[in-house]
This record gives C-alpha cells, sequence and structure tokens, in this order.
C-alpha cells in the first residue's frame, strides 16, 4: 500500500521532511500503526511522533483520530495542534 | 466567499461586497483577528504563517456549511493571511450576513471559534529570544466544546 506522508509546522522542522510517498506493509491498517512504524526509523522519529507533544493527524486532507483505518494512495498528514486566527 | 492570501485586505470594501444585491440581508457581524505584540512574555518582531494547501480550503468549507446549517443566515466571508505578518496586521476576517442580529452574531462566533481548533494555520513567532512556534490553547478548545453541548 502506497501512503503519500505530509509533516507541517514544528513537526516539520523537527524531522527535516515535508513529504515523501512510502510502501507500507500489509500489516499496517490504521495511522497509528503508520504512525508506530515510523517511530521505528530512529530516536528522532521516535520522539518526535510518540513523545511528550500532541500530534493530529489527517487522512486526505480531512482531521481524523488515529485509528482511523488507511487505504491505497492516501494522504496522511501529521501536524502539531493549530493555531491560526 | 473563502480566501487564503498573504496580501491584507480592506474590511470595508469587503462588508460592501459580501452585502451588496442582498436586500433581505438587516445584519452583518465581522470578526477581525489582528496581530499582537506580546505573546507569552517575550516580543514579537514578526511572524509567520504555515498552512495546508488543500485541507485548509476543505476544513473552512465544512465551517461554513456546518454554521449554514445551523443558523438562519444569507452569506459567510472568511478571509485568512498566510506568510510573513508584524504585529498590528490584519491577520483573520470572519463576516456573517443575516435578516436579524443574533443569527449573524452567533454563527461568526462559531465560525471563529471552529477555526481556531479545526482550521490548519500555524503561527511561528519570531521574537528577541529567537523563532518559536506558537502553542495552542487550551481556552480555544473549551471555546469551540461550548458549541457542541447545545
Amino acid at each position: 500500500m502506497q501512503i503519500q506522508l505530509r509533516f507541517f509546522a514544528a513537526l516539520r522542522e523537527q524531522l527535516g521532511v515535508s513529504e515523501e510517498t512510502i510502501d507500507v506493509s500489509d500489516d499496517i491498517k490504521t495511522i497509528d500503526d503508520l504512525k508506530n512504524d515510523l517511530c521505528k526509523r530512529n530516536a528522532l522519529w521516535s520522539e518526535a511522533l510518540s513523545g511528550n507533544q500532541v500530534i493530529r493527524c489527517a487522512l486526505n486532507q480531512v482531521m481524523v483520530d488515529a485509528s482511523t483505518d488507511l487505504s491505497d494512495g492516501a494522504e496522511v498528514a501529521f501536524f502539531p495542534p493549530v493555531t491560526g486566527g | 466567499m473563502i480566501r487564503i492570501q498573504e496580501a491584507d485586505f480592506d474590511l470595508s470594501t469587503e462588508i460592501i461586497n459580501l452585502r451588496k444585491g442582498d436586500l433581505q440581508v438587516g445584519a452583518v457581524v465581522s470578526f477581525l483577528g489582528t496581530v499582537r505584540d506580546l505573546n507569552e512574555g517575550s516580543e514579537v518582531h514578526s511572524m509567520t504563517l504555515e498552512h495546508y494547501p488543500g485541507m485548509t480550503e476543505k476544513a473552512l468549507e465544512a465551517i461554513v456549511s456546518q454554521a449554514k446549517a445551523r443558523w438562519d443566515i444569507r452569506d459567510t466571508l472568511i478571509i485568512h493571511r498566510v506568510g510573513p505578518l508584524k504585529p498590528e496586521d490584519q491577520i483573520v476576517l470572519v463576516a456573517v450576513t443575516s435578516a436579524h442580529r443574533a443569527e449573524a452574531f452567533a454563527a461568526c462566533e462559531f465560525m471563529m471559534d471552529y477555526l481556531k481548533t479545526a482550521a490548519p494555520f500555524w503561527k511561528k513567532e519570531e521574537t528577541t529570544d529567537g523563532g518559536r512556534w506558537v502553542d495552542a490553547r487550551v481556552a480555544d478548545d473549551a471555546a469551540m466544546a461550548r458549541w457542541k453541548k447545545t
């Protein structure tokens, strides 16, 4: 399954990446699974995505709960709580 | 109408255009947000607003359709600036027209509260202490939660 990843704001700076396309294995079903898999990359990713800071996520540009199922070709974004207005 | 732009805007012109030609309009409520020069005790020299193109528009469209479903309003306008901004700059405008004031007041406040918690914008401040991403405020979540009770 192919996933388009997007990162924004402080998280984008922390990881040093704004977007990338990855292939994920079949046992990764939800955004939470994906997040846990990304945490395995190294300490930086683990700290950024599962440390103390709150991380929100969006599936195909709609904010969702991390328990939401993935689908092939989906765009998944991770970012800190929003601060507009 | 929804607009995401770097350019500044003129409040009077925007309001005139929003209500022009609609003879049912008897009330216009607008909220104008501006950049403060002090945040968390540090002096802010400038600010950069980042957003998530595509999702931003979707989120704001969802806000507008919820407001229209909930209140009897005529039209809405959301302008949000992105890119570099400085203290005193206009940053966001939410305006609502309706026949009577109660609907316009309520819808405008709802849309602004919703925007604060659901629209993908992020502020980064340049202060005397260096660059700093603004933290989300608990008060904003509480403001949004009020609308879910009723």
